[in-house]
């Protein structure tokens, strides 16, 4: 059993362990840290100390992977026969792993009369397409899903598995890893092979994204991992490309599923998906009301963007709660996050700080907004965002 | 400071801070400006059990008393003095019949009144009968087994959105001060009609309206306690309700120190917060102190009227005094420390300077409460034997 | 109905950051809270029992402290609550969490559903809940944002997608993880905190659920977290100065810049 361990002779009781620890699991006493029953060895504290008094010990040295695991497995996604964007980028991101850490780049592809798309899967990067095809498989569920994904992973042995951070994912790839009594980790936006020991290090936001933790599965292969859509890059397809498509048949029993899917529902066909959206145009308590929001819908519209709102603007019934970003809300990832009239909160900030670039725009220069802005602007917003829309419509009419 | 609560008025306190964070904070401004009675609140309220603090068990409250009141009170007004007195008026209606109540009568309204089912409003104070409440000129007629209400009562908070009022009305003219009684008078009775809402600088969220009697006949089940004993319900009523106000008076002057210190942590002006100038924190000290003093003998008022003491019409008088000057006091300051944005409508300290203001006026004006004051040290003095 | 809420008490996210300077994380005066999405899978229970009736039972893998999130949900209206803690199970990953859950569940005898909250605010995984329903073989519906209906042991719930939703109906016994889309959480009640503190809770070790020593804590764990760092920081921003117009000229200036396409 694992335990933190303080180094008496080097402790000093200095306490910046203490304000480390996300548990509250450390105290002073007598000068000498003191670890309590809230310690879940999460290893905050380790770094923390200057005199380096604070000892993760876990038995023995890091393990080895067991034998006869080779290659990259990306599991790709399809929705209604089209294979998801997201499927490209984990391409991408495994051929480049396949590269380090040796083997084949393998992509299985699930689904009904989908034959036609693996040859996508090859073009971005995969060297073998796995195809396992079924009426009974044409919409995701997810026991059959699971059931043979697992399958198929336990013939195959590819050392990992990665697969999209999307609605199926997340129901999808916990129950595939359990199954096969393997480590996964959620949400990666990093995944590099370590130098030394030859595991996938995965990195992950946690904390809702105020601090950053690798992960090492080191015992058990495959090492899973999931991707959000948009974090990894693509590889410029290749048509060309040679690449070999397998054919997995099913047996019956393994198709069976006891939840069903009635229907599947499109909805506000039209508007950009906040989760998804590469721009994003925010309005706070400083829009003053719900007629003031088409302001920011067409600053969206002029940037093809989706519109998003802080908590007050939710709560004051200006827009519905399905543009909430927040602790309470959505967290994002846009490439470019534009506050209008929001303050900048931090139950707001731990929903949108995490963007490429943002952008405030707020009358009150000492809004905590600015502090993490990119760019920002002090001025009206009721005066900023149209001019914005209008320049915009301008430059582009321009040509530029 | 730890004032050591009991656990329980420590859950009370727990609460009413969660429901003014999640629920009064994100509305408070749009109410004050719209004057909007706040329902919603209203029923997160008796969700959470807070409308039956100070009402005994064995009719639905929790069994608490004064302190348990006014540690609600005080939580809520923190964010808004105007929302928190839907239960504050509730209580100081409630109390006519927790004190004189038969126990047929406690029976049939305070199990409502602790589910916060139905609200409740004092009435006492007429258009010529501010101060001097002896000059009340509604009158309540006994005839057969009713009595017959006629007049117009003023400036009642929660009048028109209450379901149960507690009204003096004199009853002989020609026993002057003895000459008043008290009833329950529930809305909808024919003859019990309201004024329009009035248009108010402060507390905007509570409604404050006339309340007009022409020939309301009510049952004369619905006297409390004796006929000739209105005027004593009145007093003793103020005396268990002064703390309550005095609370929301602590409660608007804490909410406008946390802001006040909060900005003057941030706002920065020649290189440094605010808050490193001297000047500032000295009057945030004052602020501070003021504050710590008033809610000290609003909480020992609170526990002495708790422990049985029925001589505390002094006291309490002072709790309401001193928690109300400092409340003003405390709230000008706030809006001074945050300067221009303290003058603006965007930031919350010119709604607590103008809610601040009339807890020196109403149940009691400060003038009448230091005339309380002096005439019972008066009292005391005669009879010393020197 | 019987229903099980598993939730977790977590530090309040909104407080935890890591000082980019020393490179360590900083709490500031953290209270524990109940994972916030925990909080509308209480609330979904609570509000199925007062429709059909039956009971909603609380439980967590968690420190001696997680007690006091069981009393917060009784605080709520929730009949019972279950406390797995066992020092044994201190560093467990979502596998070996999952798996202690689902045995301190097959404890508890038969029930109708199982709710969880979609992800837990510390970890951020969303693992747990499936990784439950695949250990006690249930059907699943994950990220559930309204239950349309229950009935004759079958039932219909609506399941997030990105571009929408699926109306999924699934027999009973199951597990759901569910959205904050679901409803607005409630808050304690004065009676209810009152009866929360002398709720007597169901105390578990890992001896009494018969849970694999192999399988908990960190022997039961394929992953652990190696290290931990800040976010890469924001440079410092710019303030763009002028008149209204030439400052929308520079914003976007630099927006063109970033070749959003």
């Amino acid at each position: 059993m694992a335990r933190l361990e303080v180094v008496e002779e080097k402790c000093v009781g200095c306490g910046a362990c203490l304000k480390a620890c996300p548990y509250d699991a450390l105290s002073i006493e007598s000068s000498i840290v003191q670890v309590n029953d809230r310690c879940t060895l999460c290893g905050a504290c380790v770094d923390s100390c200057p005199y380096d008094a604070l000892v993760l010990r876990k038995d023995g040295a890091v393990p080895s992977a067991p034998p006869g695991y080779r290659g990259v497995m990306v599991v790709a996604e399809q929705k209604r026969g089209t294979v998801q964007n997201v499927s490209f980028e984990l391409l991408g991101a495994g051929r480049r792993l396949a590269e380090d850490a040796g083997g084949a780049l393998t992509a299985v592809l699930i689904g009904h009369d989908v034959a036609p798309q693996a040859r996508r899967l090859i073009a971005f990067g995969a060297d073998r397409v796995l195809v396992a095809q079924s009426k009974a498989l044409e919409g995701f569920n997810d026991e059959a899903y699971a059931r043979i994904l697992a399958r198929i992973i336990r013939e195959q042995k590819p050392e990992i598995v990665i697969a999209g951070a999307t609605c199926i994912g997340r129901a999808l790839i916990p129950r595939v890893a359990v199954e096969l009594g393997t480590g996964l980790t959620a949400d990666c936006t990093g995944l590099q092979i370590q130098e030394e020991t030859r595991h996938l290090a995965q990195t992950r936001p946690a904390f809702g994204g105020n601090i950053m933790a690798t992960i090492l599965c080191a015992r058990h292969r495959p090492q899973m991992a999931t991707v959000r859509p948009k974090v990894m890059k693509a590889s410029a397809p290749d048509e060309g490309r040679a690449g070999e498509i397998v054919e997995i048949p099913c047996a019956e029993e393994e198709l069976s599923t006891r939840a069903r899917v009635l229907k599947s529902v499109e909805e506000t066909a039209g508007t950009v998906n906040i989760a998804d959206a590469d721009v994003i145009v925010s309005g706070g308590r400083g829009m003053r009301g719900a007629e003031q929001f088409a302001l920011l819908s067409e600053l969206a519209k002029a940037l093809g963007a989706a519109v998003g709102a802080s908590r007050s603007a939710v709560d004051a019934g200006w827009v519905p709660y399905a543009y909430q970003v927040g602790q309470t809300g959505k967290t994002v990832q846009p490439k470019l996050y534009i506050a209008c009239g929001i303050s900048g909160a931090i139950q707001h900030l731990v929903g949108m700080q995490s963007a490429d670039t943002i952008v405030a725009i707020n009358k009150d220069p000492d809004a905590p907004i600015f502090k993490v802005a990119t760019f920002g602007i002090v001025g009206d917003l009721f005066e900023i965002v149209p001019r914005l829309t209008r320049e915009i419509q301008r430059r582009r009419k321009a040509g530029r | 400071m730890n004032y050591f609560l009991t656990e329980e008025q420590q859950f009370i306190k727990e609460i009413a801070a969660t429901v003014a964070r999640e629920k009064i904070l994100p509305v408070r401004a749009e109410l004050d400006e719209a004057q909007e009675f706040p329902w919603e609140i209203v029923k997160v309220l008796a969700d959470s059990n807070l409308f039956g603090v100070y009402i005994g068990e064995e009719y639905g409250g929790t069994g608490g008393g004064v302190l348990d009141l006014c540690i609600a009170v005080e939580e809520l007004s923190r964010v808004c003095g105007g929302i928190s007195l839907c239960l504050a008026a509730t209580a100081l209606g409630t109390f006519p019949l927790l004190l004189f109540g038969s126990e047929e009568q406690k029976k049939k309204y305070l199990p409502a009144i602790a589910a916060g089912k139905r609200l409740v409003a004092f009435a006492l104070t007429e258009s010529g009968a501010g101060s001097d409440a002896g000059a009340i000129q509604a009158t309540a007629r006994k005839d057969g087994d009713s009595y017959v209400l006629n007049g117009t009562k003023q400036w009642i908070t929660n009048g028109g959105e209450a379901e149960i009022y507690t009204v003096v009305a004199m009853t002989d003219k020609s026993r002057g001060s003895r000459g008043a009684s008290a009833f329950i008078v529930e809305k909808g009775t024919p003859g019990f009609d309201f004024g329009k809402k009035e248009n108010k600088l402060g507390i905007r969220a509570s409604a404050t309206r006339e309340l007009v009697f022409q020939d309301c006949r009510i049952p004369a089940g619905n006297l409390l306690g004796r006929e000739g004993q209105g005027f004593i319900v009145a007093m003793k009523t103020f005396d268990a309700s002064r703390p309550g106000v005095a609370a929301q008076a602590v409660g608007i002057a804490q909410g406008a120190l946390d802001e006040a210190a909060s900005y003057a942590r941030q706002r920065e002006q020649f290189g440094k917060p605010i808050i490193s100038f001297q000047g500032v924190q000295f009057m945030l000290a004052d602020m501070a102190i003021k504050i710590e003093a008033a809610r000290s003998l609003v909480y020992a008022v609170a526990r002495a009227i708790d422990g049985g003491e029925k001589r505390i019409s002094k006291e309490s008088a002072m709790a309401k005094v001193f928690a109300s000057d400092t409340a003003m006091q405390v709230t000008v300051d706030a809006v001074q420390i945050l300067g221009g944005y303290g003058y603006m409508k965007e930031y919350p300290v010119e709604k607590m300077m103008r809610d601040a203001k009339i807890t020196q006026i109403y149940e009691g004006t400060n003038q009448i409460q230091r005339t309380i004051i002096a005439s019972q040290m008066v009292k005391e003095l005669a009879g010393k034997k020197d | 109905m019987k229903i099980i809420v598993c939730i977790k008490q977590v530090p309040d996210t909104t407080s935890v950051r890591m000082d980019p300077e020393t490179l360590t994380l900083i709490r500031e005066g953290v209270p524990s809270i109940i994972n916030p999405f925990d909080a509308y899978a209480i609330e979904e229970g609570l509000r199925l029992k007062e429709k059909h009736g039956g009971t909603v039972t609380v439980i967590t893998m968690g420190p001696p402290q997680a007690a006091s999130a069981l009393r917060e949900a009784i605080a709520l209206g929730v009949d019972e609550g279950v406390h797995l803690c066992d020092a044994a199970f201190k560093g467990s990953d979502t596998l070996a969490t999952s798996y202690v859950l689902a045995q301190g569940i097959r404890k508890l005898g038969a029930f109708d559903l199982i709710l969880c909250g979609k992800q837990a605010s510390d970890g951020d995984t969303a693992q747990v809940g499936p990784g439950i329903a695949v250990q006690l073989d249930l059907p699943q519906a994950i990220c559930v944002r309204k239950i349309v209906e229950v009935q004759d042991g079958r039932l219909t719930v609506e399941r997030s997608m990105e571009e929408g939703y699926d109306l999924v109906e699934t027999p009973l016994p199951a597990l759901l993880t569910v959205t904050k889309e679901i409803n607005e959480p409630r808050l304690p009640s004065l009676k209810g905190k009152m009866r929360a503190k002398k709720a007597a809770l169901r105390t578990m070790s890992a001896a009494e659920m018969d849970a694999d020593p192999a399988r908990i804590g960190l022997d039961g764990s394929p992953t652990w977290v190696e290290k931990v760092f800040p976010p890469p920081q924001r440079g410092a921003g710019r303030m763009l100065q002028g008149e209204p117009e030439e400052q929308v000229g520079q914003l976007l200036d630099e927006i063109e810049k970033l070749k959003l396409g």
